[in-house]
């Protein structure tokens, strides 16, 4: 049973997978983002309270979560690492960083336009968007760790006992904000509402959710195929990869 | 003859105290700093009076939080360069323990210190006195925990050319909770109302971090330290 | 072509499609990085295998 878990922590094994998934997964996910970009663009009726505007839930929610989801990824498959001591993890961590990093810069873009026409202003310290940027800084600390020192192992191995420590506060920091913003609790709920969602506004959401989380998986894949044959340049079954 | 834990213990702390005592102007500086920045805020806003007690928490926490991590990046700094760190690590010694010692012992003339200039920064930005215990019980909570998450910092980038930037980068983020959390029971305090659910919750983080912290740090040694 | 109202997105349309075009962008983008990623390590195994190769030789 066991026997999975030590194949996946083989460079080659898992480089050849990895070639091989990619592609199914990127598939199936460009099949669900279109539908969802289709249904929530075009099928989906607008909010009765939000319009049309409404509609940058399909990209923010899915982009907040895989933000989040991608941080805890990256931190299990760096206490994998640090634990078990597998350099697979190592690689897969600093595969999901840059992914994940992309999906927060994302979701707060998309949560500032979206604030715009509903709270009259690009950027209103709305707690869930404020601990998105804190999240933001625990991705830009933990990649910039990585890359700090001269010699690449210690590099993972301190970037992933940083984003193990990370992953602790990513349930303490939202809470403490949520906290903060229901202190000062001005005229306005200032809160990014999802508004009271009709049956036919919530499958576009779902195609856009697992869309993405298929994505991510996708181009993980791709990445991590980068960073395992980094990491092992040096090793004799690269020669054939590589040739290939 | 073999050392105790707590000897062991006392004894880190102990030397790391008589170190930091001999470099007086090193313990002024990050003190100095902490009244300098508090000073920027008034100047660069406006020396109304109402104005400055609004402010005063934010001034306050944020000077301190500056500050306080200036410092942190000496932790390990100093006993990296001549090699004592390295013998702490072979002795067979907890790393655990001696994290323990060295950060507390550099809280005491660093956090401490702060908690202590505080109502004289205080003072200066309008505070009431009546609000000065629970201000220092949350400057110290804070800093105190704050101590230990730059403990965790200090270890990942002890080895590191440029590591006191990066060492903000990486602490700041994670210092942001117990930052809203006290300033908030200064604010409180200030306002003359109830600190308490602050001063829990900012209580709970310390002993959280107090308890896992030491772990943390002394795993970023082993993974820094040659 | 598709009616002007469905551009125009109720009034919206300079939040709306910025964030579908961003989103959109970063999708590709991730395509495009990882795929440069990947070209560069290959690269850079290559000349490592023929550095050690010539050290042989």
């Amino acid at each position: 049973m066991w026997t999975w878990f030590y194949r996946l922590a083989s460079p080659p094994y898992v480089y050849r997978v990895a070639a091989r998934l990619a592609p199914w997964l990127l598939a199936a996910a460009g099949l669900l983002i279109v539908y969802g970009f289709v249904d929530g663009l075009v099928f989906a009726p607008p909010d009765y309270q939000q319009g049309d505007a409404f509609r940058i839930i399909y990209v923010h929610v899915p982009a907040s979560a895989l933000s989040v989801m991608a941080y805890t990824f990256m931190a299990v498959a760096a206490a994998i690492g640090l634990i078990w001591r597998i350099k697979v993890a190592y690689a897969v961590a600093a595969a999901a960083a840059p992914i994940g990093a992309s999906f927060t810069v994302l979701t707060l873009v998309t949560g500032s336009l979206w604030g715009r026409p509903m709270w009259g202003t690009y950027w209103a310290w709305d707690p869930r968007l404020t601990s998105e940027l804190i999240l933001l800084f625990l991705y830009v600390g933990v990649m910039s760790l990585r890359v700090a020192f001269e010699d690449p192992n210690r590099g993972d191995r301190a970037a992933a006992l940083l984003a193990v420590v990370g992953v602790i506060n990513v349930p303490i920091i939202p809470f403490s904000v949520v906290w903060w913003n229901s202190l000062h609790q001005g005229a306005t709920i200032l809160k990014l509402g999802k508004p009271a969602i009709d049956a036919s506004m919530r499958w576009p959401l779902y195609a856009m959710l697992l869309g993405f989380l298929l994505f991510f998986g996708g181009v993980l894949c791709l990445r991590l195929r980068g960073e395992v044959l980094h990491r092992e340049r040096l090793a004799t079954w690269v020669r054939e990869a590589v040739r290939v | 003859m073999s050392v105790s834990l707590w000897s062991g213990l006392t004894l880190v702390l102990r030397r790391d105290l008589a170190l930091s005592l001999r470099r007086p102007d090193q313990l002024i500086q990050p003190l100095v700093f902490f009244l300098i920045v508090t000073t920027l805020f008034p100047l660069s806003l406006s020396p109304e009076p109402s104005l400055l007690r609004q402010m005063a928490p934010g001034v306050l926490w944020v000077g301190a939080l500056l500050a306080a991590l200036l410092s942190m990046d000496g932790l390990f700094r100093g006993d990296a360069e001549d090699g004592t760190l390295e013998q702490l690590l072979l002795s067979g010694q907890a790393l655990g323990a001696i994290v323990v010692a060295k950060t507390f012992a550099h809280w005491l003339v660093s956090g401490a210190a702060l908690v202590l200039m505080a109502p004289l920064v205080a003072t200066a930005l309008g505070v009431p006195v009546g609000a000065f215990p629970v201000m220092m019980l949350s400057l110290g909570l804070g800093t105190l925990t704050l101590s230990w998450l730059g403990a965790i910092g200090a270890g990942l980038t002890v080895g590191l050319r440029r590591g006191g930037v990066l060492l903000s980068l990486i602490v700041l983020p994670l210092a942001m909770p117990l930052l809203i959390f006290g300033a908030n029971a200064t604010d409180r305090a200030i306002g003359g109302e109830s600190a308490a659910g602050a001063l829990y919750f900012l209580a709970s983080l310390c002993l959280f971090t107090t308890t896992l912290a030491p772990f943390a740090a002394a795993a970023a040694l082993r993974i820094t330290v040659e | 072509m598709i009616a002007g109202s469905f551009w125009a997105m109720g009034g919206y349309a300079r939040y709306v499609w910025p964030c579908m075009a961003l989103a959109v962008g970063i999708l590709v983008w991730n395509l495009w990085s990882a795929r440069r990623h990947h070209a560069q390590a290959v690269q850079r195994a290559a000349r490592a295998i023929a550095m050690a190769r010539s050290e042989r030789s």
